[in-house]
């Protein structure tokens, strides 16, 4: 079931909410639309379910204009952020509600009922009511309700937010699952770039109500469309920078760049696993002090103090930083391997201009 | 307990003691003391005192216009519920301070405001009377006056509750492609149903109990319009201690044993939140 948005805009009350959004979404894709609160993804996703109209703009599905086919007719799973579980209703009744009113027969429900009751891991509870559930169970029960009327296309709409951080894997790793075994078009609402990253197989990311960037995880983080994206996307250095002698700088560090003239400011950035430490003081160019250490399991994110007090962000292996024999307070020598020219003067790149530097390519520059 | 565990506040002996206490003294003694007058009478006398014709009419008219009076309440107390907590008009506070009106209006007051209003020279009786509608000295009126003393318990039960069904539900409901009425009977209204039976219940006690409005809307006509409160205080007045304590007893336990069956209802329709 492909889905197309055509210059949406939604407004409340005067103010844009989604400003002239634009995109696609093909047959059987996984697509998290991401942004930070307030950016209006989840308006973009209640429009598409019908639930909010949108104030301009068309929106398809299968080619078909659906602007005035109203949320009842839309044939759309949807799952809320808060389960919106019917309390007075058991589970399997819950589950068989969309059925019953799509005039399915008792026995033809009982059959669909009974395949989500195992496919969601919810035997034993058929019986129970959503009060007795726990968070997780409460979520599968939505997203079996939203599923059991076999709908075009599944929205969930911050669908595992409300629960814990263990649960919350659990049922990404569901949703990933469930979408492998029946391929059905998915959109899911996310403020968490790393749920993105893990769950979906394309990203449309959302600024302030406009359309940042769409690509894949990869390119989202490879190829940012803008510093926001960059920003937003994973962790990243940002520096303001001038050029001086074709070469921007910021304090000590200098970034070699193509096309530009002296005086002209360039917003650079870099990630942090862009940035090679090495405790051999004569093994790169830079000095800086190993300010704080931060454990996040298998890597490390390393704050590095330099010599003019900017601080950098570096990240490194549990392994790399024993070998190293590395403490919090100890002088580093390091090198920026990869950089990216984010925006000069104000003006924004398109992803193609933006180029990729490896300074290993470039071994004269001397960094 | 092996283990005490901390309370805030004076724990369990403290406050059951309490509550017992003071059970006895407001509810426990009088009605003991109320069934043991009675004792004194052989079943027969009792029998009697509390099932002549006059009384029979008048628990009729007790029970009977107290439940009409609670249904009307259950209905258009929803209703008044529904529209005071999910629409904001202008006046809305207003309407909603005036929903507290019965509660501290004194039902004297009340009693007599209804019955010149519905008498046939009252504002609305010069009209209502030549329909044929007769709001002062029937028992519609006693309807009248026991709707208007109940209404609040069943806006103020349903209130809090109204206010905390999500939108939600309803938006999950129609995504499942539920139209308006089957979104409010099978999805909103359940989940009502308890609150608005504790509601009504209450209303219903209340109109049992009131005495004040309905002497001055009913005019007490005996076999007509006589509330069986109403018959007490006649019998009170009569020195009949004996036949007032009769009809009191079958007044209490009727209205506890209706107050049990509504209970068992209110359980029953809030399962599913147990």
């Amino acid at each position: 079931m492909s889905i197309e948005l055509k210059n949406i805009t939604k407004q409340f009350g005067g103010v844009s909410a989604v400003n002239d959004v634009s995109f696609t979404v093909a047959d059987g894709q996984l697509v998290a639309l991401l942004g930070p609160s307030g950016c209006g993804k989840t308006t973009v996703l209640r429009m598409i379910s019908g639930l909010e109209a949108p104030t301009a703009g068309e929106i398809f599905v299968r080619g078909k204009r659906v602007n005035d086919v109203p949320v009842q007719k839309r044939n759309i799973g949807f799952v809320f952020q808060g389960y919106a579980l019917f309390k007075s209703m058991s589970v399997a009744d819950n589950i068989a509600f969309g059925l019953k009113i799509k005039k399915w027969t008792k026995a033809d429900r009982d059959a669909r009922v009974a395949e989500l009751i195992a496919l969601l891991g919810l035997k034993d509870l058929e019986n129970r009511f959503p009060h007795q559930l726990s968070g997780g169970q409460r979520q599968r029960v939505a997203l079996a309700r939203a599923l059991a009327p076999k709908p075009d296309v599944l929205l969930l709409d911050e669908p595992f937010a409300a629960v814990d951080a263990k649960i919350r894997q659990e049922l990404r790793e569901m949703l990933v699952n469930l979408h492998h075994e029946l391929n059905v078009t998915t959109i899911f609402v996310t403020h968490d770039q790393e749920e993105a990253m893990e769950v979906s197989n394309r990203i449309v990311i959302f600024d302030k109500g406009r359309l940042a960037q769409i690509g894949t995880p990869r390119e989202v983080y490879e190829e940012p469309a803008s510093e926001f994206v960059a920003r937003f996307i994973g962790v990243m250095n940002v520096l303001d920078c001038e050029v001086h002698e074709g070469v921007a700088r910021y304090g000590e560090l200098e970034f070699p760049t193509h096309g530009v003239t002296d005086g002209q400011r360039l917003r650079i950035g870099f990630r942090p696993y862009a940035v090679q430490v090495s405790n051999d003081l004569t093994a790169h160019r830079h000095f800086a002090v190993l300010r704080h250490t931060y454990f996040l399991g298998v890597l490390l994110r390393l704050e590095l103090e330099l010599p003019s007090g900017l601080i950098i962000r570096a990240r490194m292996s549990k392994e790399e930083y024993t070998r190293l024999n590395l403490t919090e307070g100890r002088e580093v020598s390091l090198q920026i391997r990869q950089y990216r020219v984010l925006s000069r003067e104000g003006e924004t790149l398109p992803p193609e201009v933006s180029v990729t530097h490896s300074l290993s390519l470039s071994p004269g520059e001397g960094i | 307990m092996a283990e005490k565990s901390f309370r805030v506040l004076p724990g369990f002996g403290l406050t059951m003691g309490f509550t017992l206490f003071y059970l006895s003294v407001l509810v426990l003694i009088p009605i003991g003391g109320l069934f043991l007058r009675t004792f004194s009478l052989s079943w027969a006398d009792f029998w009697k005192l509390a099932t002549t014709d006059r009384a029979l009419a008048a628990y009729q008219l007790t029970f009977g216009a107290s439940l009409a009076a609670a249904i009307i309440n259950a209905l258009f107390g929803t209703l008044l519920a529904w529209v005071l907590v999910r629409y904001d008009f202008p006046g809305r506070r207003f309407i909603d301070a005036l929903v507290d009106f019965p509660f501290a209006l004194p039902t004297a007051v009340a009693g007599l405001t209804l019955a010149s209003l519905f008498a046939e020279n009252g504002w609305l009786g010069q009209f209502l009377v030549p329909m044929g509608i007769k709001g002062a000295f029937t028992p519609l009126g006693v309807v009248i006056a026991l709707t208007f003393v109940g209404m609040p318990f069943v806006v103020r039960t349903l209130q809090p509750v109204l206010e905390h069904v999500d939108r939600d539900v309803e938006e999950a409901a129609a995504t499942l492609g539920a139209g308006r009425l089957r979104t409010f009977v099978s999805v909103i209204a359940p989940t009502l149903l308890p609150p608005v039976m504790t509601g009504f219940a209450l209303a219903f006690a209340r109109a049992i109990g009131e005495y004040g409005s309905i002497v001055f809307i009913s005019g007490n006509l005996p076999m007509k319009t006589e509330i069986a409160p109403y018959l007490i205080v006649i019998r009170l007045e009569e020195y009949d201690y004996t036949g007032a304590m009769a009809l009191a007893v079958v007044l209490l336990v009727i209205s506890f044993a209706l107050l049990a069956v509504i209970n068992v209802l209110e359980q029953w329709a809030n399962r599913f939140s147990r």
